[in-house]
């Protein structure tokens, strides 16, 4: 069976409208696993899998986990601390023993843009990227997009990306999949955290978060890594607040409500005011439950899984 | 040595205006004579050039040998037979060696290894300042009388412009260039490769433009102050084009290489993190390629150099990030320059020559580049038609780190001479290692 999206899932940008429809389309069955007492099917059974993390995560490994353990992979955890990294192996040479090992995929989170390319054409085995760098984090873009598409249509809804984009993977994969899905995308931000000419990407740039909020549908927050801060990008978190905070006076001047997104995790009181966050309009909880199926549904499709099938897989039955 | 009589090529010497047809008679190290039908002197040696071209051996100021220090990517020897296999026969070896080439031992050391490995001439270029610390200078008059033709901190900049003004200023007294890698750090650290629309999609950190520009105007402002002779390495951005034009208008002492890889390619080549196409200064865009080559055909930048810098593949076979800037270039950089510059006709054939002979020879005052009688008898012989394709697995440099792999060129070289010694002929085989 030739698997429907290739053999691995490495960012938006390579993708077509289709796939990412055809991986959302795939997700929605999953959603219902997540729901019930018994949360497993028999899909992924004898399949192995390395959540193999160079880069701290939590939400995200455990995410993977979930997804995987729901699907009745095999799973094993490799986490930089234990990896064998710090002893100077070379990503080559961690590929080629997992190789060695017969697993079926690999999940790879990586603090180099472009690892999870490099691992993928070194090895015959699927590899998700779970964020690379400031390159990509696809499973992140798919679970927004649902997210977005579960309230309003995203052809021609204004999603607005707020924050650090210039070292963000979320942002890139967002801006790739939301174009691709014919929505209007914006960035907002200090110039300083904006990449150079990103309007050559095919989105607007604010940079006043107030016209932002006065344009947009949809706001996506990212979070202010403190470390910018030291690295002189910005002043101070104190005036990042202040002059770049979602906040909730903010969000009352807008002429329409929008919803609000957060990858996470949150700096309150940095790039996002609590009562926004904790307000009516976050889908911040409803992203995380997304991003269980939408990982489901990259595993399936990467393990060569149908997409007219998952409905039914859904149910128990083996095929 | 019998004398040498290469006969009836298209002989190419800028020096001394000639592109005729013609012989070139070596014997006992020097040209002798070149005209129409020379006679055969008694035991001469003869090279049937018809259809070739003979111009004097190409030179290269700025390569990495890696000796001492990382002979398992390159030795001086290797690293002069890859030289003359691509027609050098003069080039210049970069100070940033382990240790570096910061005293007048290192110096020597250099020398008497090219000595022994009997092919290309390779010049030692002396460090700015110990250890390339960017704080003391280096005796600059030990290095020189030990053979230094240059000094530079390569790999990095000159640390501080005061650092520079007195560089400048010192080298004054030994007639020697400055060789300036324009790079201001606080611009470009973490950067993996140029700053634009293909660095901000790979998401990899980009070196902007301005990290060369500001040490370029801040180079030529010293060398207008201090009357100082600054040469300026591997320009990649049109901005740096436009100012050192601007600045030889106002006849400030200021010359630049470019080099092969930055007059061919474009940032699009780290496309798939091609760690073959990391290098610094990184690869620019289309605008600054067009500004190199322009550069190149007015005379803003005197000479191509090729940055040859060899690394071992394991260190290529890297997350992007984690992979060492540079290319090796010796080998392709004729095939590159006849295919990107004459072929297109930036260049003629003879201005190309030019850039690769008389103009890099003058600007280290090297006794080469020329056909003059009396002149050494450093001959390179090309086809500048014949086809071939870049196998690095062929090179005989010890590395394979090239961004042309597979890429189909023109220009064999048919023979490299040295002080009228063959050494190098089209066919030569790497030896295996």
């Amino acid at each position: 069976m030739s698997p429907a999206l290739g053999k691995d899932l490495l960012g938006l940008e390579p993708l077509s409208a289709d796939d990412i429809r055809l991986i959302l389309d795939t997700a929605e069955p999953f959603k219902e696993i997540s729901e019930r007492a018994i949360k497993k099917v028999p899909v992924l059974r004898g399949k192995t899998i390395v959540n193999l993390f160079f880069e701290a995560s939590t939400r995200t490994r455990i995410s993977f986990e979930f997804a995987e353990k729901r699907l009745s992979a095999d799973t094993v955890n490799v986490a930089t601390s234990a990896s064998s990294v710090q002893k100077g192996e070379t990503l080559v040479d961690t590929a080629r023993n997992l190789e060695a090992m017969r697993i079926d995929m690999v999940v790879i989170r990586h603090g180099s843009s472009g690892a999870a390319r490099f691992l993928a054409e070194r090895i015959q085995s699927n590899v998700v990227n779970a964020g690379d760098g400031m390159h990509e984090h696809p499973t992140q873009g798919l679970l927004d997009l649902l997210t977005i598409r579960d309230h309003r249509p995203i052809a021609g809804c204004k999603v607005c990306i707020v924050g650090d984009v210039l070292h963000s993977r979320v942002a890139r994969s967002n801006i790739w999949g939301l174009l691709k899905l014919g929505a209007e995308v914006a960035v907002c931000g200090p110039q300083s955290l904006l990449p150079l000419g990103v309007g050559a990407l095919g989105v607007r740039v604010f940079r006043r978060v107030e016209e932002a909020i006065e344009w947009a549908d949809v706001l996506n927050v990212l979070r202010l890594q403190l470390e910018r801060m030291h690295a002189g990008y910005v002043p101070s978190l104190r005036e990042y607040y202040r002059v770049f905070g979602v906040t909730r006076e903010r969000l009352e001047r807008a002429p329409r409500d929008l919803l609000i997104l957060h990858p996470g995790p949150m700096n309150r009181g940095v790039e996002i005011d609590s009562r926004v966050a904790d307000g009516p309009h976050s889908l911040i909880l409803d992203q995380v439950t997304n991003g269980v199926a939408v990982r489901m549904a990259v595993l399936y499709l990467l393990a060569g899984g149908r997409p007219e099938l998952a409905e039914a897989a859904k149910g128990g039955g083996e095929r | 040595m019998k004398p040498v009589l290469i006969r009836g090529g298209r002989v190419i010497d800028p020096s001394t205006s000639r592109d005729e047809t013609a012989d070139v008679l070596l014997a006992d190290g020097k040209v002798v004579a070149v005209g129409r039908t020379l006679g055969t002197p008694d035991g001469a040696e003869v090279l049937d050039a018809t259809g070739l071209v003979v111009a004097p051996g190409f030179v290269d100021l700025h390569v990495h040998l890696r000796e001492p220090g990382r002979e398992d990517v390159e030795t001086i020897a290797t690293g002069a037979r890859a030289a003359v296999a691509g027609g050098f026969t003069s080039v210049c070896a970069m100070p940033n060696t382990d240790p570096v080439t910061d005293n007048q031992a290192a110096v020597g050391f250099i020398v008497s290894q090219a000595r022994r490995a009997r092919t290309a001439r390779v010049y030692p270029i002396g460090a700015v300042s110990l250890g390339q610390r960017g704080e003391q200078l280096t005796e600059m008059g030990e290095l020189v009388a030990a053979g230094a033709v240059a000094v530079s901190d390569d790999g990095r900049p000159v640390a501080t412009s005061h650092l520079m003004r007195t560089a400048l200023e010192y080298a004054l007294t030994f007639g020697i260039p400055v060789i300036d890698h324009c790079e201001d750090h606080t611009l470009s650290a973490g950067g993996a490769m140029h700053e634009g629309l293909i660095s901000t999609r790979l998401g990899l950190k980009g070196i902007p433009r301005a990290a060369e520009d500001v040490i370029v105007a801040r180079d030529i402002a010293l060398a207008g102050l201090t009357g100082g002779h600054v040469h300026l390495a591997h320009l990649s951005t049109a901005g740096a084009v436009r100012m050192v034009r601007e600045a030889k208008t106002r006849g400030v002492r200021v010359t630049a290489e470019a080099t092969p890889h930055h007059f061919a390619l474009t940032d699009a080549c780290c496309e798939g993190y091609n760690t073959n196409a990391k290098m610094n200064p990184p690869l620019r865009e289309a605008p600054d390629v067009e500004a190199v080559r322009a550069g190149l055909a007015d005379g803003t930048i005197d000479c191509i150099a090729t940055d040859h810098a060899p690394h071992h593949y394991d260190a290529k076979e890297a997350e992007f990030d984690f992979a060492p800037f540079g290319v090796v270039g010796l080998e392709t950089a004729l095939g590159v320059a006849l295919a990107e510059l004459v072929e297109p006709a930036v260049l003629s054939l003879p201005t190309l020559v030019l850039r690769l002979t008389a103009c890099p020879a003058k600007i280290a005052h090297l006794p080469a580049g020329t056909l003059a009688p009396g002149a050494p008898a450093d001959v390179v012989v090309f086809d500048p038609a014949a086809a071939w394709t870049v196998v690095p697995a062929s090179f005989f440099s010890k590395s394979r780190n090239t961004p042309f792999a597979g890429r189909q060129l023109r220009g064999v070289v048919r023979w490299t001479l040295v002080g009228g010694a063959i050494v190098h002929r089209a066919g030569d085989v790497a030896p295996g290692r």
